[in-house]
């Protein structure tokens, strides 16, 4: 046979040539004929003006022939529908023939035939071929009730082919079934609401009969129907995960995958202390694992779903980190995606082996790949603290091999490494200053300018370097430029004296010869908070910068979850939902996971344990070049109000004065415990550099304590937003913030010389403030203002002096906040949240005590993992356990766990127990003192019944404060 | 589902373009070419979206496979339908080449037309379809009424891949024991990574529809009978029984039988098949240890010296052994002394290759290079890619052993004991590297 020479005809007047040929009388000419046409049309000639010579060859003995005639008809019949219908009778006909192989020819081609009138032709044959004696009739005419669909899906409702369709999921044919199958999922697909796929316990027991006898494609595609399912309960769950497990060790990858998707899915409902559940677990390890000596292409689509699978569980794969090592030979898609997963394998136990494969992978020659890996050692030096200094010292040796990239590569993830292991490796900035003039990417460009600017101190020439930059200012992508403005800031608030021509110049050229409004935005407020307050100033651009989180590019847990009903498929390989690249209805319905099953359980009660998968999962990075967003969803940066340098001689002045019975000043700059709320949703490591400076102290602008009503600095916390920037007084906070107490009175003005000072107490974004109003009612100007505390249960004591920078005038109020730290020097007091304070001014020392809420005191990340909690609780005495009643709450479990969660006590589970919801709640005081609590919620009941478990069980009584005081307010 | 199907050759002609779906128009054809044929960068993944529509390619030598679609579907069952295709049109006609695709392509339309429908994968066992698609067109009409549902039902049939009716004079079989092992050692000796990969390979030549148990030393089916029996069998057996970590079989084998029994059950295809894969990674028998020294002399001297030992019995022999010694980019000349075989540096493959046709068990052998290199002033380091090696040995590096293959036809009148078997145990290298 040389049919290739069909392939080369060219010369003119081919198609005429062609007909002459088509109407021969020979058959074998014939035959020659349309084989030369089928082969212009391949190459994509327009063949389609031989439509009635070819349709006249239709009618033939012979099978070949018929089948490229109808070859030819799919492809012409939609430009030529009225010739088209020259066809149908012998479709017709041939849907009559005895022989089976030819009714499913003429079923199929005419089904792929998309011109109405053939399709109103169609309908009867269809049904009779559904109903066909012969199985493979019958699956083929399954498969064209959906093509039929796809044209008419009107049609196919009213001729009731759906009905029949579904009658053939009862088939005897395991084929028929799996086609049928197919047909419907296509078809229910674009009727998200239709019931069409009534899965319920039969049909789904028939599936799964038809499982073992189909072909590996029908598997495929009852498996993919399956996933579809959610099971009534565990049980039903437990025994079609015991009937599809053995589908793992099919040789098709595709079928392991979409059994896998079945499990991963189903598992979601099994209880977690179920021996099955672990057994499950285990038995997906290893399919996986062979996924990965398939072909490379498969090897790519196993690996981008393993990914998801080691984000959803991470236990499934924790040991088998080595089969992830990159191999000499795989292709480079492969490489970079096994790099991935090792990075999200990483452990404290697998460290050493990651790190050496990572170095070896680091002197590759592909770019990506290197680049890639560099970045690796990176992110292991942050997810792994044990590693820091072993990755900091390999990529010191990158470094030295001189090679661009992986200079530039190193530079980004050091400055990473700085951000999370402050005043630890810092020693290294004289080698990266070496390499400045090989930077030529602006990410790398933008890290070594924040270094500059963050370590400005420690650089001697750092305003030489940062003038050598600025030079090419316009030229600079935006991210460089940013960046450069906040380091000049910083470096002019380190060094004033030397720099101030830098500042300006650099302030000039960001708000008046830049066309980018956020270049210019970030100018002006900078030149705007220079000018009327250094001290605020510096304590917004050098505020303590919030931690960034171990965990980088994790997917969005709901899109994690959507993807992981998607495994095997595209969505899975692009990570994105259906809808981001499918056109039209099909695929926008969003797939979730089912609920865990039990008894009304919103969370896992603390019983269950298994910490890992249902935990709070790590919120997620943000994309890069998001910088508005960033800008303007920044949390509250944690404040660190460092003592002015400009006020020395009023903290002398306090000393002197409240030396005695008080425990001196805080020496330098008391920092108060950092605990950002969220940290991870600050940075990426891959995020701009130019925000690092700048934005986060934007926010803290906001909640800077110093010349703010305390009132209105009660709002930014989180992501006020713009609104929040500029509408200072209409802020709006988080909705369940701390509670704040209204101000009461702590120092009458006759006690104090016409001094009046009330006051209350407030935690924000981590920071405790002391919130006072001073009132001179007396005749003279007040001066000088200093506070200090006595010894205290848990040693508060101010972070800062007492901001009042003018004069109070007679009958006038400044409202005041005093960042306080937990630093201080530390005395039992009775009662326990007891506070002494002394006030100072330019007439006198004045004392008072004043009583604060507990709730002050609790931290951030006071919340403990289940398993933790549920070990603690069994390990506390039962004697420190106090019960108290918080009577008239009128409010339900959630309102009341949320309003709670704005203090700082944060629900770790709810249980339901007969119309009582039980809260398991845990709380963390700065002293590191941990606080467990039962809530008993019933419903209806307005009392509640609070538990309190505190291996200090003198602090329960306040806890149980905090509670009424949140609760009821 | 699959929207269409092209094949291409290397310059990105269209040779084969069927189109199942109507979203799929014809430009598709020329935004792959374009994109992905014709694109200055190399290749970075298989999966290409080209405006919402997705192209899944694989190539064998120069000729380019494309599926295409724009819905969401099962990524992993597109690929493995296009290695299938690869499968059967190898098995129809030989090599996959342009020459031959263009001299089949008919044949291949055929097929296509066959084995997809509305971009549904139908049965594509060869076998199956060598009964009814036959390039001989007329061969339709000759058939009876039998022969025709025959076809269908096989088809269509729980045993799709095996036709009734099968006759041989003599029954006999043959399994072959295939395996690559692979190794990743660090210069020190330490094994960082090491695994076979394993296939057994059957060929049957067995009349009618014969029902076969598979047997071999699985470390749980032998603990499980080493319970019933006495103690000291299991402690004999123990010894030699293997840790699987996981296995796949061909589609004939019941895997709910396995499960539940770990028992191998099939009714095998007639003529050779793939049963089962397995991949170990416990208790491998290293057939070799490379040991490599590597010094550099100044800037533009290196002195290799690589030992290579054979662990395995004396009596047996391994094969085609060939070690492959990297050399720098900039070798300008390589001296190489080697106690046995033949050394030789290439240049082209920046390697000094160095080949032993047989050496038994428990011995030694020893290379020493000079390598001399030219002075650059590449400020990049030489990567020093690892020594890779290959080599054949007559037994299973697994430990893998077949206990039995029992044959069952209850209809005609053979046993078990009339039916001829081969086993063959064959180990290969696979990724064979120690780094140095």
């Amino acid at each position: 046979m040389t049919d290739s020479k069909y392939f080369t005809t060219t010369k003119k007047g081919e198609i005429f040539e062609l007909k002459a040929e088509l109407n021969s009388d020979k058959k074998e000419k014939k035959k020659e004929a349309v084989k030369k046409v089928i082969a212009s049309m391949t190459v994509g000639k327009d063949v389609s003006a031989l439509f009635p010579d070819v349709v006249n060859c239709m009618q033939t003995d012979n099978l070949e022939l018929k089948k490229l005639v109808y070859l030819y008809l799919m492809n012409y019949a939609k430009s030529q529908p009225d010739m088209a219908i020259m066809a149908v009778n012998t479709f017709v006909k041939d849907c009559e023939d005895p022989n089976p192989l030819i009714r499913a020819l003429a079923v199929r081609t005419m089904g792929c035939i998309r011109v109405d009138k053939i399709t109103e032709y169609l309908c009867e044959p269809l049904r009779k071929c559904l109903k066909d004696e012969d199985p493979y009739v019958r699956k083929t005419a399954a498969v064209c009730v959906a093509k039929l669909h796809d044209i008419n899906a009107q049609l196919v409702e009213d001729q009731g082919f759906l009905d029949t369709l579904k009658d053939l999921i009862s088939d005897s044919n395991p084929m028929v079934v799996a086609n049928a199958v197919a047909a419907l999922s296509e078809i229910a697909e674009s009727h998200p609401n239709s019931n069409l796929l009534d899965l319920n316990p039969q049909t789904i027991n028939k599936l799964l009969t038809a499982l073992n006898e189909c072909t590996e494609w029908g598997q495929i595609f009852i498996l993919d129907c399956l996933a579809n399912y959610t099971p009534r309960d565990d049980r039903e769950s437990q025994s079609i995960c015991e009937r599809v497990t053995p589908r793992l060790s099919h040789a098709n990858s595709a079928v392991v995958l979409s059994a896998v998707k079945v499990l991963m899915k189903f598992m979601e409902m099994l209880p977690k202390d179920l021996d099955y559940y672990g057994t499950l677990l285990k038995k997906l390890a290893p399919p996986l694992v062979t996924l990965l000596s398939a072909e490379p292409e498969l090897q790519y689509v196993a690996l981008r779903n393993i990914n998801l699978i080691v984000q959803k569980r991470p236990e499934i794969l924790k040991h088998e980190m080595k089969v992830f090592f990159v191999k000499y030979n795989d292709p480079i898609y492969v490489k970079l995606e096994k790099l991935d997963i090792m990075i999200r394998l990483a452990s404290q136990a697998n460290i050493a082996q990651v790190l050496a494969e990572l170095k070896e992978y680091a002197t590759e020659v592909d770019v990506d790949f290197v680049r890639k890996a560099v970045r690796a050692i990176g992110r292991c030096a942050i997810k792994v603290e044990q590693s820091a200094e072993r990755c900091v010292s390999t990529l010191l040796d990158l470094i030295q091999t001189k090679v661009n990239y992986v200079v530039q590569e190193a530079i980004v993830v050091i400055k990473d490494i700085f951000r999370k292991y402050p005043n630890k490796y810092e020693s290294v900035i004289a080698t990266l200053c070496e390499n400045l003039d090989s930077l030529d990417e602006p990410e790398a460009r933008a890290a070594m300018i924040w270094i500059v600017g963050e370590y400005a101190e420690r650089i001697d020439n750092a305003d030489e370097l940062l003038e050598s930059f600025l030079e090419g200012f316009h030229d600079e992508s935006t991210q460089v430029q940013l960046q450069l403005l906040t380091a000049i800031v910083k470096l002019f608030l380190k060094k004033p004296t030397e720099t101030q021509e830098l500042v300006q110049q650099v302030l000039s050229l960001a708000t008046q010869d830049s066309d980018n409004p956020d270049l210019r935005d970030r100018g002006y407020i900078y030149w705007r908070l220079l000018s009327t307050d250094p001290v605020a100033a510096k304590e917004v651009v050098l505020a303590e910068k919030p931690l960034i989180s171990e965990e980088t590019d994790l997917i969005e847990p709901t899109l994690l979850d959507e993807l992981i009903c998607h495994i095997g498929t595209l969505a899975s390989v692009y990570h994105k939902p259906p809808s981001a690249f499918v056109e039209g209805s099909r695929g926008v319905q969003h797939k979730r996971l089912p609920a865990r099953a039990g008894s009304g359980e919103s969370a896992e009660s603390p019983e269950v344990g298994q910490s890992g998968t249902s935990e709070a999962p790590p919120a997620v990075i943000p994309s890069q070049g998001d910088l508005l967003g960033d800008l303007l969803n920044l949390d509250l940066a944690p404040a660190t109000t460092t003592v002015p340098s400009v006020q020395p001689s009023m903290q002398m002045g306090a000393m002197d004065l409240l030396g005695g019975g008080l425990d001196s000043l805080p020496g330098v700059s008391h920092r108060t415990e950092m605990q950002s709320p969220q940290p991870s949703s600050d940075y990426s490591e891959r995020e701009l550099g130019g925000d690092i400076g700048g934005s986060p102290s934007m926010g803290a602008a906001l909640g800077a304590p110093a010349a703010m009503p305390a009132a209105l600095s009660n709002a930014p916390a989180v992501g006020g937003g713009l609104g929040d920037l500029f509408d200072l007084g209409g802020g709006v906070g988080m909705p369940t913030g701390f509670y704040v107490a209204p101000k009461t009175l702590f120092l009458p003005a006759m006690k104090a010389k016409g001094l009046e000072i009330s006051g209350t107490f407030a935690r924000r974004g981590g920071i405790i403030q002391m919130d006072l109003s001073l009132t001179n009612k007396a005749m003279s100007v007040m001066t000088d203002f200093a506070i200090q505390f006595n010894r205290n249960s848990f040693g508060l004591a101010p972070a800062g002096p007492l901001q009042v920078l003018t004069p109070l005038t007679p009958n006038q109020t400044i409202d005041v906040s005093l960042p306080l730290g937990t630093t201080g020097p530390v005395m039992k007091m009775e009662p326990l949240n007891n506070l002494q304070v002394a006030v100072k001014n330019n007439i006198d020392v004045f004392y008072f005590s004043c009583q604060y809420p507990l709730s002050l005191l609790f931290v951030e990340d006071g919340k403990m993992e289940r398993q933790v909690f549920l070990a603690t609780w069994k390990d506390i005495p039962n004697d420190n356990e106090a019960q108290f009643q918080i009577k008239d709450v009128h409010l339900n479990s959630d309102a009341a766990s949320n309003k709670l969660q704005g203090s700082n006590i944060f629900t770790i589970a709810k249980r339901t127990v007969d119309a009582q919801d039980m809260l398991y709640q845990s709380i963390k005081l700065t002293n590191g003192i941990w606080v467990l609590a039962e809530m008993r919620v019933q419903t209806g009941n307005p009392n509640y019944t609070l538990s309190i478990k505190c291996r200090a069980p003198e602090v329960s009584q306040f806890v149980y404060q905090c509670y009424e005081l949140v609760l009821k307010n | 589902m699959i929207g269409g199907l092209f094949i291409y050759n290397h310059k990105g002609e269209v040779l084969i373009s069927r189109v199942y779906r109507d979203d799929i128009g014809r430009n598709a054809v020329d935004a792959f070419r374009v994109n992905v044929i014709h694109a200055r960068q190399q290749v970075r993944s298989p999966v290409t979206n080209i405006a919402r529509t997705s192209f899944f390619h694989v190539k064998r030598s120069n000729i380019w496979l494309a599926a295409v679609t724009k819905q969401n579907v099962n990524a992993a069952m597109v690929f493995e339908f296009l290695y299938k295709m690869c499968d059967v049109m190898t098995a129809y006609f030989g090599k996959i080449s342009e020459e031959n695709i263009k001299n089949n392509f008919v044949l291949i339309y055929e097929l296509l037309d066959e084995i997809l429908d509305f971009g549904y994968p139908q049965n594509s066992e060869t076998g199956a379809l060598k009964t009814f698609i036959t390039q001989q067109g007329i061969k339709g009409q000759h058939q009876t009424k039998e022969e025709q549902s025959q076809i269908t039902s096989q088809v269509t049939g729980q045993i799709g891949w095996r036709r009734e009716g099968i006759k041989y004079r003599r029954n006999e079989l043959f399994l072959d024991v295939l395996e690559s092992v692979n190794l990743l050692m660090s210069p020190q000796g330490q094994v960082l990574s090491a695994h076979v990969s394993g296939r057994v390979v059957m060929k049957s030549y067995l009349s009618g529809m014969p029902e076969c148990k598979f047997g071999m030393n699985d470390k749980i089916v032998i603990d499980k009978q080493g319970k019933g029996g006495t103690t000291d069998d299991a402690g004999k057996s123990g010894k030699q029984s293997i840790a699987i970590d996981d296995c796949t079989f061909h589609q004939c084998v019941r895997l709910s039988k396995f499960d539940s029994e770990r028992s191998i059950s099939f009714i095998p295809p007639d003529g050779e098949y793939e049963l089962m894969r397995y991949r170990t990674t416990k208790d491998i028998i290293l057939p070799f240890r490379v040991i490599p020294l590597v010094r550099e002399v100044g800037r533009t001297k290196l002195e290799v010296k690589v030992v290579i030992k054979s662990n395995f019995k004396p009596s047996l022999l391994a094969q085609k052994i060939e070690v492959r010694i990297p050399t720098p980019l900039n070798t300008s000349g390589v001296q190489v002394i080697c106690m046995k075989g033949k050394a030789k540096y290439k240049a082209s493959e920046n390697a000094i290759v160095w080949k032993i046709k047989r050496m038994a068990g428990m011995k030694e052998s020893q290379i020493s290079a000079e390598i001399e290199l030219l002075p650059t002033n590449d400020k990049k380091k030489w990567a020093r890619p690892p020594i890779s090696m290959n080599f054949e040995v007559p037994f299973a590096p697994s430990g893998l052993k077949v206990r039995y293959l029992k044959v069952f036809e209850s209809k005609l009148n053979y046993s078990d004991h009339d039916v001829i078997k081969w086993v063959r145990y064959i180990g290969r290298s696979g990724i064979y590297e120690t780094r140095c």
